[in-house]
């Protein structure tokens, strides 16, 4: 993955961003109150395939991207604006 | 070719067997450095030999196979000195313990400081260090400079060297030979070694784990071990085990021959890069792994060019050295930097991972403790504070400054 197509300032070295980390939340099926924090603060989701994540664009816009990308060739399927 | 056929000629053999048992006391799945040295203390340390380890691929084909192996225990906090350093003495043993040729050397590390941040950060990492029983000492520019005459001390005029930490001890061994060694030691006692054999799930018995599934049949187990490097959130997943750990490709390169030798290990934690010669006399860099999670393993022109970049600020001689080869390896980074090993809260069901970019250092310790673990069922004292439920139990061991660089 070299470039990122920043909605805001157009297709942008990768190295002007910066990982803000996947996007998820706690399964419901995790009832558990300790469980639940556990889950929300260390668990990673990790998949081997699509995800959706957080990207900063830290040296353009300086504004926070949702990105859809595929974890198993590293390679980005959209940016959702 | 006689170098070749040297090496060819003294590697030691593995049984590989010709069928499965009916079950196995330990199945571990994972045939990389952790699943190997675990299999073989199991036999030599607790004499439990009923052992089969389960390998998707050929064994060391993951991240054993593709590491810089360099071997030191100059971390930052006390549980992780006193666990990395015994694993460096059993490294300096092994060739003996083993007999086979590992090509170990002891040629020690230097950790280059940038900054009086840096210079403070390795001050106390030589105290802590050698309070634990690891011999780090800070040089100065000018003993860094005899230690290792290539090095800009302006580091390009960007990076000026103030200062360094050098941890003697710091060695490197060939990693296919350390996984061989301890695949042959286990097999010549009766673990059974199966290749190309993936594990697609877990087999339970209510809430307990009974064995896994592979394409060819189930594998009945007493304890079954997760020993599969970057691939292990979907293992433990089988088992509705939730982990604190990302995939993250980490890059290597090797150049041409340099004549002349290269003795110590260089790296800078600023820069996050390090270096080191072969036995072949190839440069051999590496640096920080990529940013975003991802379980590609193809090499990237970015990582390239940014260790390129980082690299020669420090040795300018590596300039007009060529890339040979490039290649990636997917690792398993715990979201505290150290890794998690033993228990799961599944009964039967035991994992090693959070190992990272700096893994295979603690190969030989690691398999050791796993040994103990399963046979006794407690966690020997060197191995204890890695525990997953440290999360749960806020007693996280955030030591990211010593995983920089490997
Ligand atoms: C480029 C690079 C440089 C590194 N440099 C250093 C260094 O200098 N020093 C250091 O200490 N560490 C270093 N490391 C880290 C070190 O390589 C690892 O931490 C260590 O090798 C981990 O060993 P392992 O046995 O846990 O995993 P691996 O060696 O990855 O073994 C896991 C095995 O499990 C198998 N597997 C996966 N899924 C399944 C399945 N479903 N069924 C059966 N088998 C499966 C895989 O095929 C693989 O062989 C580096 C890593 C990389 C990538
Ligand atoms: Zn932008």
């Amino acid at each position: 993955m070299l470039w990122l197509d920043c909605p805001h300032c157009g297709r942008r070295p990768l190295d002007e961003f910066s990982f803000g980390g996947e996007r998820r939340s706690v399964p419901d099926s995790i009832t558990d109150a300790d469980e639940r924090d556990f889950d929300e603060v260390w668990v990673f989701e990790n998949p081997d395939g699509l995800t959706t994540e957080r990207w900063f664009h830290a040296a353009g816009c300086r504004r926070w991207l949702t990105v859809r990308r595929d974890t198993a060739i590293d390679q980005v399927v959209d940016v959702v604006p | 070719m006689a170098v070749v056929s040297e090496y060819t000629d003294t590697l030691l053999p593995i049984r590989w067997p010709d069928e499965r048992r009916s079950s196995y006391d330990v199945v571990i799945v994972g045939g990389g450095g952790h699943g190997l040295s675990t299999a073989y203390h199991l036999a030599t340390r607790q004499g439990i030999t009923n052992v089969a380890v389960l390998e998707a691929d050929y064994i060391a084909s993951g991240n054993t196979g593709r590491n810089t192996t360099i071997i030191r225990a100059n971390y930052g906090i006390p549980e992780a000195i006193r666990f990395y350093q015994h694993s460096l003495e059993m490294y300096q043993r092994l060739e003996d313990e083993t007999g086979a040729a590992i090509l170990h050397q002891t040629k020690g590390i230097v950790w280059l400081a940038h900054t009086e941040m840096a210079m403070r950060t390795e001050r106390a990492r030589c105290l802590m260090n050698t309070a634990n029983g690891a011999q780090t000492f800070m040089r100065t520019p000018a003993e860094l400079k005899e230690l290792i005459p290539e090095l800009d001390l302006t580091g390009g005029g960007r990076y000026p060297v103030l200062g360094g930490s050098h941890h003697v001890e710091g060695a490197t061994a060939r990693h296919d030979r350390v996984a061989w060694a301890y695949a042959s030691g286990a097999s010549q006692r009766g673990v059974d070694i199966f290749q190309h054999t993936p594990v697609t799930g877990l087999l339970r018995d209510g809430d307990r784990v009974v064995g896994v599934e592979t394409a060819d049949g189930p594998f009945a187990a007493g304890t079954v071990l997760s020993a599969v490097g970057g691939r292990v959130t979907e293992m433990t997943a089988h088992a509705g085990v939730r982990l604190p750990v990302r995939t993250h490709p980490l890059h290597a390169f090797v150049t041409n021959d340099y004549a002349q030798g290269f003795s110590p290990i260089v790296a800078s934690t600023e820069l996050m890069c390090y270096v080191s010669q072969t036995e072949r006399g190839q440069m051999l860099i590496g640096a920080e792994f990529d940013a975003q999670p991802s379980y590609s393993r193809q090499s990237s022109f970015a990582a390239l060019r940014s260790y390129s970049y980082k690299i020669t600020r420090l040795l300018p001689f590596l300039r007009d050295l060529r890339i040979l080869r490039t290649w990636a390896g997917i690792c398993d980074i715990s979201a505290d930097f150290s890794p998690i090993l033993g228990f799961t809260g599944v009964d039967g069901f035991l994992v090693t991972t959070g190992w990272g970019t700096w893994g295979f250092k603690a190969i030989p310790a690691g398999g050791e403790a796993m040994a103990e673990l399963i046979a006794t069922g407690r966690p020997p004292a060197l191995i204890a504070p890695f525990a997953l439920d440290r999360f749960r139990r806020d007693h996280v061991l955030a030591d990211q400054g010593s995983a920089g660089t490997r």
